[in-house]
């Protein structure tokens, strides 16, 4: 984390179309090695984003960053035009403290690869916990929540389940329906069908489908899915050394990339598969 | 004198002295699981300096003697102004002790479970507090129950030393037994039984049966 202030960045962003986030100049480093290289990138309210390209391209700290799991070593990240990790102090922008850094996680939830549920509580414990232990409501209205979105998710008849019990597919519902029981205004989804066998990641797909059909989400995904992402993504960015390499609407980028790098990424997804 | 004699005669004192080892035992065992959960806890602050306290506290207790202990609290803490009952400064003695050892027990628990829960009651937006209550600890509290079954029949074991400052529990009973009788066999013979039905067959089946109901409860059965 800069200990020092930031001057070069606005304390807010304003204006008629304000990015519901916002990637300015970012840079992530582990020791010498640079994840993310002043990365520029803007999700739009309600879009949804997919982020595709080789391992190691810095496609999870580009989540994880947003969801505050991982520190910024340079550059701003703007949630809903409001600094993510800084705040207004001393004539510029300085790490938030830890209010205010709780108050700007409020507005993004995240689903992991490896789903992540609580193991000691029931699906629908699981759900409620945000609800009723973060954002203090009652628990007959978190439950009446968590009861909807299960059934949203197709496991309202498991919801008194624990995780061990379940699917994959089942427990990636339930965790998707946990993260929305938040109320996000921005949903991450880190390869949420990787770890899961092939006849159920339709479930977990269709979720998703369902979420850009009918809400207005935004949303970032990282996919080595490419026909579902060609499928359902408002746009594709390509990520390679941390870079955006290349970007556009899915039919662009998969029907005919630019780059050669994505040219050849694609190709070699598409042989793999 | 048979052995029912024996008993006919000392029974009562062997009862007296056992329940006085159980007393010792559930008051050591409670001050042990609070010292160890906030050793444990405190060994994994961020603060360098609460660090450090936890450390130095584990360090003298696992590195010194028991024994020694307990006449430290009886008899030296007195010169400083702070005199305990006898049978008070026995049990502080070892779960003082023992709490060191469970320290390391529930950090090592509270680090088994996987970061990802860590991750996800983040993803939560919930308070340092929340996380370590609801979600890591309840899990870490599954984990460390089989070796805490093995740490409080040590503790029940390491209680017999508070005889040594006339506390009179079990092993106290039976050394004045024999002392008088000097029917060494049977005196000791009897304690040493006891002790074991109290490990085997009142505290590792109490655990089994706690981590039974722990695992259902958390969907693991
Ligand atoms: N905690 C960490 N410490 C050191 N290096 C890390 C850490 N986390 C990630 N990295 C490195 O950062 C780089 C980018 O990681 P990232 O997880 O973002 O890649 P990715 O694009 O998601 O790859 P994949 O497709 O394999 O998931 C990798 O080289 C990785 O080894
Ligand atoms: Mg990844």
């Amino acid at each position: 984390m800069t200990k020092e202030t930031l001057s070069d960045f606005p304390l807010e962003l304003e204006g008629a179309d304000v990015p519901m986030v916002r990637f300015s100049k970012v840079t992530k480093r582990y020791g010498d090695l640079t994840v993310l290289d002043s990365l520029d990138l803007d999700v739009a309210e309600g879009e949804m984003v997919t982020i595709i390209g080789p391992s190691g391209s810095g496609k999870t700290t580009v989540l994880r960053m947003l969801m505050t799991l991982e520190t910024i070593n340079e550059g701003v990240i703007y949630v809903d035009g409001k600094p993510l990790t800084h705040m207004p102090g001393n004539g510029g922008l300085v790490p938030a403290d830890n209010r205010y850094l709780r108050k700007m996680r409020a507005n993004i939830g995240m689903c992991f690869q490896h789903f992540n549920l609580f193991p000691h509580m029931t699906a629908i414990e699981n759900c409620m916990e945000g609800p009723v232990h973060v954002l203090g409501l009652p628990k007959r209205e978190a439950r009446e929540r968590s009861e909807e979105l299960l059934e949203m998710v197709g496991m309202a008849d498991k919801r008194d389940q624990h995780p061990s019990r379940l699917s994959g597919g089942q427990q990636q519902r339930v965790a998707i329906a946990r993260a929305l029981a938040m109320r996000p205004k921005v949903m991450l989804f880190d390869e949420v069908t990787s770890a899961l066998d092939p006849e159920v990641i339709g479930e977990v797909t269709n979720v998703i489908r369902r979420l850009v059909a009918e809400h207005n989400l935004t949303m970032l995904m990282v996919t080595h899915q490419m026909g579902f992402a060609k499928d359902i993504s408002d746009r594709v960015c390509f990520f390679f050394g941390g870079r955006i390499e290349e970007q556009g609407k899915p039919e662009d980028l998969f029907g005919n990339p630019q780059r050669e790098r994505t040219q050849q990424f694609l190709s070699a997804v598409k042989e793999a598969s | 004198m048979s052995y029912l004699e024996f008993l006919a005669e000392f029974g009562p004192r062997f009862v007296d002295g056992s329940v006085v080892t159980a007393m010792q035992t559930v008051l050591a065992a409670a001050l042990a699981i609070a010292i160890a959960v906030a050793m444990g806890l405190m060994r994994l602050s961020r603060s360098v300096p609460v660090r450090w306290f936890a450390t130095v506290y584990i360090e003298i207790f696992r590195g010194t003697s028991l024994l020694v202990q307990l006449y430290w609290i009886f008899f030296v803490l007195p010169l400083f102004g702070i005199s305990l009952e006898k049978f008070t400064a026995g049990f502080v003695a070892v779960g003082m002790n023992l709490g060191a050892y469970g320290a390391e027990l529930v950090r090592g628990a509270i680090l088994s479970v996987p970061k990802g829960q860590w991750e996800a009651a983040l993803a939560l937006n919930m308070s340092p507090a929340k996380r370590m209550i609801r979600v890591i600890f309840p899990q870490a509290f599954l984990n460390m129950l089989p070796p805490w079954g093995n740490l409080l029949i040590e503790l029940l074991k390491g209680t017999a030393l508070v005889s040594l400052i006339s506390v009179a529990d079990l092993m106290f009973e039976s050394k004045q037994i024999n002392s008088t009788t000097f029917l060494s066999a049977q005196a000791f013979g009897t304690a040493l039984v006891i002790y074991y039905v109290m490990s085997r067959f009142v505290i590792t089946p109490f655990m089994r049966w706690l981590e039974r109901v722990m695992a259902r409860k958390m969907g693991r059965a």
